[in-house]
């Protein structure tokens, strides 16, 4: 049972909820800086060749431009993992790469100048399947990767990074087996998490040798240090944070739009705003990484897992930021899902000519978990195992242990989730509705609906480091420093509400001091659902540490040690004497302030826990399947914030989520790479006139974190859905399905209604 | 040019159009032209709103009318400013997210507190567009069936998810709404 508090676990009105709904909370594009031009970007229209001449002349002349830039014109520059991707290069690798920038007085005039800019290609061929790319002879994106191979490992991580998943013996483990299967699975639609408001940077440089950057991303203070990397020291980066109008992780991978803004402003002298079009926000910004695993696996009747073993491709598309941390994150998330002591699971990243892909909410892990799930379904089905008993028995439970990624062996010391899972299972009403593998639970006419389970998790809820400061007026009011926004978590809220409740005063007297590297100390940032336990620690540290200097003062005041001190509502008062009491200001006098500092340091041995329940409808007659009910299952230890909590679970629709199962796909050009759907009609998103039913069973049971013995779970609400739903359209129709998405022509296929194949040059 | 206050009487050439246009109950008098601080012809409501007369709490999401995020009301009507060209304005009314709150106590509309309550928003990016649809379809229908609330919003793009929770608001707010 969860103790009570005065504001944790209140439902509270968002801090910023007046600005919200009256239009004045401030995102990038309504930022306006005296003098501020405006950038465009001249894209390939080849997914790779080589840049021989350009003109840009034309261009220059036209009246209202200030800048053009090509890859002559700029530093050598490089990013991405290792860094080997230039701010603006000679050569082009997908469609939608960019060739060169404009800044002007309009966009109009930036997107006319596009126009007189005269580019000379020599096109080379491309390559964009991940087996393709590996075979000798293959088009070479980079002379840095032989064979498009990306080296492993994130630096970050240490050097010992998790690169692969390979312990004990999987061949006594496949002997062990009662059952053995074996096969390829993809998740290679690239779904595109599509945050409404467009990827953008404003950027301001400072001679000799300063960049201000406005950016819209929840990890203000990480771009800072990114763009260090890229840049070198010599060049100081300051980044504000503003309202994010979301990013599901994806804005993390802005530095070369950041750059682009940033040398624009060198070459102009000027504050120079670039904000992407939808377009090019859905064909040249980030995408899910695609997944392809050839593996096997061992099981034994009692659902035991005896031998996981096979390679596991994931396409990166024309660079990688972020992958070897998705691999890294995705291998350790295996773990904590499926308990096995023989592994021999060998990832590879893949280069290929097509937009990047990289962060998005469910991090490595899901894109795993899409192939190793129906994988593990084939074993489940042929041992006569029920996926929900599976999930349960297998998932991390107290004194398990995975390798996590940085490479060291971690022992889980969270709550048990079986409960959390039969409270899901009952409420879902699991046991009536399962009927066994490839059985629909009801059939009606040409209507057919089957279930499916599907389970996600990861340690990355204690990852990397934070600091605060949390600073006391003699007013009565107090002031959080942290490189937070917001960015539809409801984090900057629930970290005021934590201070609210270690200093016992009302969240309205507390304020969240803008999100600035210059002012604010380190914030790794909302990752991972880091936000409850690693944010708020470091959070509350400071908090704690504020109200002891407070109280310190106070102590020679009321005669008393500081242990017999309270504070409540900015008046200290005596425990046993609450007559006792004066005003904070009385305390401090009128010209002190009180700041304290947190900081946390990483702790992987918790891991979240979301199960998700899934119900569709397939009409055997059309191919269409309809998403009936979801039902997700959780134990966060203590809400912080139940509305915000719900809409966070909620989330698992979108952002490339269970919908990522049945509709939303990355369609391109196989020959050519062009992407075919990139506008928000042809990519296809859930509206309101088709939500299915959710039902959210949150358990509370409390975890050794930290105060509010609390942890989150937001990011990995995507997670588990899509093999759910893969899972239940394939018990609906009574036949295995392993292609997301599960589109009307995959089933009629399946079905054997329409001849297979006739669905040439879609998603490649 | 950007002029406050009453009609004038000049006479337009097509070249040099004046437009009238008022915005929360403020006229806006707007000179046509390629200068930047003049109207375009190929401006759409939603960059003369944002970008000319600094109205940037409509957001502009994809441009081009499927997404809802620019939605204001035009005589009491929800439309989509991306698609709607400024010039085809002249003598409308115009309601923006920005004018809905009272406009002297700067107290929230029912509709816009409801939102607050219900936490019906997480990014908040698609909420103006949202709320002044909302509006709109209980300007129509003050009662509407929930099922007739999620009809009225399905133009509407919402990534987080917050319909739920939009839904309940919306509901909430029926019957009170001015």
């Amino acid at each position: 049972m969860a103790e009570e508090y005065r504001f944790i676990g209140k439902a509270t009105p968002r801090k910023d909820g007046a600005e919200i709904v009256t239009g004045t909370a401030q995102f990038l594009d309504d930022i306006r800086l005296p003098g501020m031009l405006y950038a465009k970007v001249l894209r390939s229209p080849h997914a790779h060749a080589l840049i021989k001449r350009v003109d840009k002349a034309k261009a220059e002349k036209l009246p209202g431009v200030k800048a053009v830039l090509t890859w002559e014109d700029v530093p050598d520059w490089k990013g991405g993992t290792p860094n080997a991707t230039r701010v603006l290069d000679r050569k082009v690798r997908f469609v939608g790469d960019a060739v060169a920038l404009v800044a002007a007085t309009s966009e109009r005039i930036a997107a006319e100048a596009l126009r007189l800019i005269d580019v000379e290609y020599e096109v080379l061929p491309a390559v964009f399947d991940v087996e393709e790319a590996l075979e000798p002879g293959a088009p070479q994106l980079y002379e840095e990767f032989p064979g498009n191979v990306v080296p492993p490992g994130a630096p970050y991580f240490g050097p010992n990074c998790l690169k692969e998943i390979v312990m004990g013996d999987v061949e006594k483990g496949f002997n062990e087996a009662d059952v053995v299967t074996e096969g390829t699975f993809r998740y290679e639609n690239t779904p595109n998490p599509m945050p409404p408001e467009p990827p953008g940077a404003i950027a301001r440089w400072e001679e000799p040798n300063r960049i201000t950057l406005w950016v819209t991303d929840q990890v203000t203070y990480r771009h800072k240090i990114y763009l260090g990397r890229v840049i070198g020291k010599e060049i100081e980066v300051r980044t504000f944070g503003n309202f994010c109008g979301s990013s599901y992780g994806s804005k993390g991978m802005s530095w070369q739009l950041q750059l682009h803004a940033a040398l624009l402003s060198r070459a102009t002298g000027r504050p120079v705003k670039l904000i992407f079009t939808k377009e090019e926000h859905l064909a040249a910004f980030t995408l899910r990484p695609g997944s392809r695993m050839r593996a096997k696996v061992g099981m034994t009747r009692d659902g035991t897992v005896t031998a996981v073993a096979g390679t596991w491709l994931i396409d990166t598309g024309y660079y990688s930021r972020s992958t070897q941390a998705q691999v890294a994150v995705g291998c350790g998330e295996a773990q904590i899902a499926v308990r096995c002591r023989n592994w021999n699971l060998k990832p590879t990243i893949v280069c290929t000519n097509r937009s990047v892909s990289g962060i998005v909410r469910g991090f490595g892990g899901q894109e795993l978990k899409c192939c190793l799930i129906p994988l593990l379904s084939l074993a489940m089905q042929e041992a006569g195992v029920d996926p929900f008993e599976f999930f349960k028995k297998n998932y991390v439970k107290p004194g398990d242990g995975y390798y996590w990624r940085n490479g060291t062996w971690y022992v889980y010391r969270g709550v048990d989730y079986s409960k959390a899972m039969d409270k899901g299972a009952e409420q879902f009403r699991w046991k009536e509705k399962w009927r066994g593998w490839l059985k629909p639970t009801r059939v009606s006419g040409s209507k057919r609906t089957g279930v499916g389970v599907g389970v996600h998790g990861n340690a990355d809820i204690g990852e990397s480091a934070s600091e605060a400061y949390v600073r006391l007026d003699p007013d009565g009011t107090a002031k959080l420093y942290s490189c937070l926004i917001e960015h539809g978590t409801g984090l900057p809220s629930n970290m005021v509400k934590m201070v609210a409740e270690v200093l016992q005063l009302p969240m309205d007297r507390i304020s969240l001091i803008a999100s600035d590297s210059l002012i604010s100390p380190y914030e790794f940032g909302p990752a991972g659902s880091r936000g409850i336990f690693a944010i708020g620690s470091a959070v509350i540290a400071a908090a704690e540490d504020a109200r002891r200097k407070l109280l310190d003062l106070a102590v020679p005041l009321l005669g008393t040690e500081p242990d017999h001190l309270e504070t409540e509502d900015g008046v200290i008062f005596v425990k046993d004497h609450p007559e006792k009491r004066i005003p904070w200001e009385v305390a401090t006098g009128p010209d002190r302030t009180c700041m304290g500092f947190g900081r946390y340091e990483a702790d992987f041995t918790f891991a979240n826990c979301m199960m998700s329940f899934v119900e569709v409808e397939v009409d055997m007659e059309t191919g269409k399947t309809e998403l009936l009910r979801v039902v997700n299952a959780t134990d966060v230890g203590q809400v912080i914030d139940p509305p915000g909590l719900e809409g966070q679970l909620n989330g698992c629709l979108g952002s490339a989520g269970i919908d990522s199962a049945l509709f939303e796909e990355t369609i391109r050009d196989r020959l050519t790479g062009h992407m075919l759907n990139a506008n928000m009609i042809d990519y296809k998103w859930r509206t309101f006139a088709e939500l299915p039913s959710i039902e959210n069973v949150i358990l509370e049971t409390p975890f050794q974190t930290h105060r509010f013995h609390a942890i989150g779970v937001g990011e990995v609400a995507t997670a588990p859905g899509p093999t759910a739903v893969l899972m239940a359209v394939s018990n609906a129709i009574g036949v295995w399905l392993h292609s997301y998405p599960v589109t009307p022509e995959k089933i009629l296929e399946a079905l054997g209604k329409v001849p297979t194949g006739v669905r040439k040059g879609g998603a490649a | 040019m950007i002029t406050r206050g009453k009609k004038s009487g000049a006479a337009d050439s097509p070249e040099r159009r004046r437009i009238n246009l008022t915005v929360n109950g403020q006229l806006y008098q707007l000179d046509t032209g390629k200068e930047l601080d003049r109207v375009d012809p190929a401006d759409t409501l939603a960059r003369t709103l944002r970008e000319t007369l600094g109205l940037v709490g409509t957001k502009v999401s994809c441009d081009s009318g499927a997404c809802g995020c620019c939605t204001v009301l035009m005589e009491g009507k929800a439309i989509l400013s991306c698609m709607t060209l400024t010039v085809e304005c002249d003598g409308k009314s115009i309601t923006t997210i920005e004018g809905l709150s009272d406009p002297v106590t700067r107290r929230l509309d029912p509709l816009q507190q409801a939102f607050v309550d219900h936490t019906a928003f997480q990014c908040g990016f698609c909420t103006p567009g949202i709320i002044m649809s909302a509006k709109a379809l209980l300007q129509e229908n003050p009662s509407p069936t929930e099922e007739e609330v999620k009809e009225g919003l399905s133009g509407n793009f919402c990534r987080c998810i917050s319909h739920y929770q939009v839904v309940n608001a919306v509901m909430a707010a029926s019957g009170k709404v001015r």
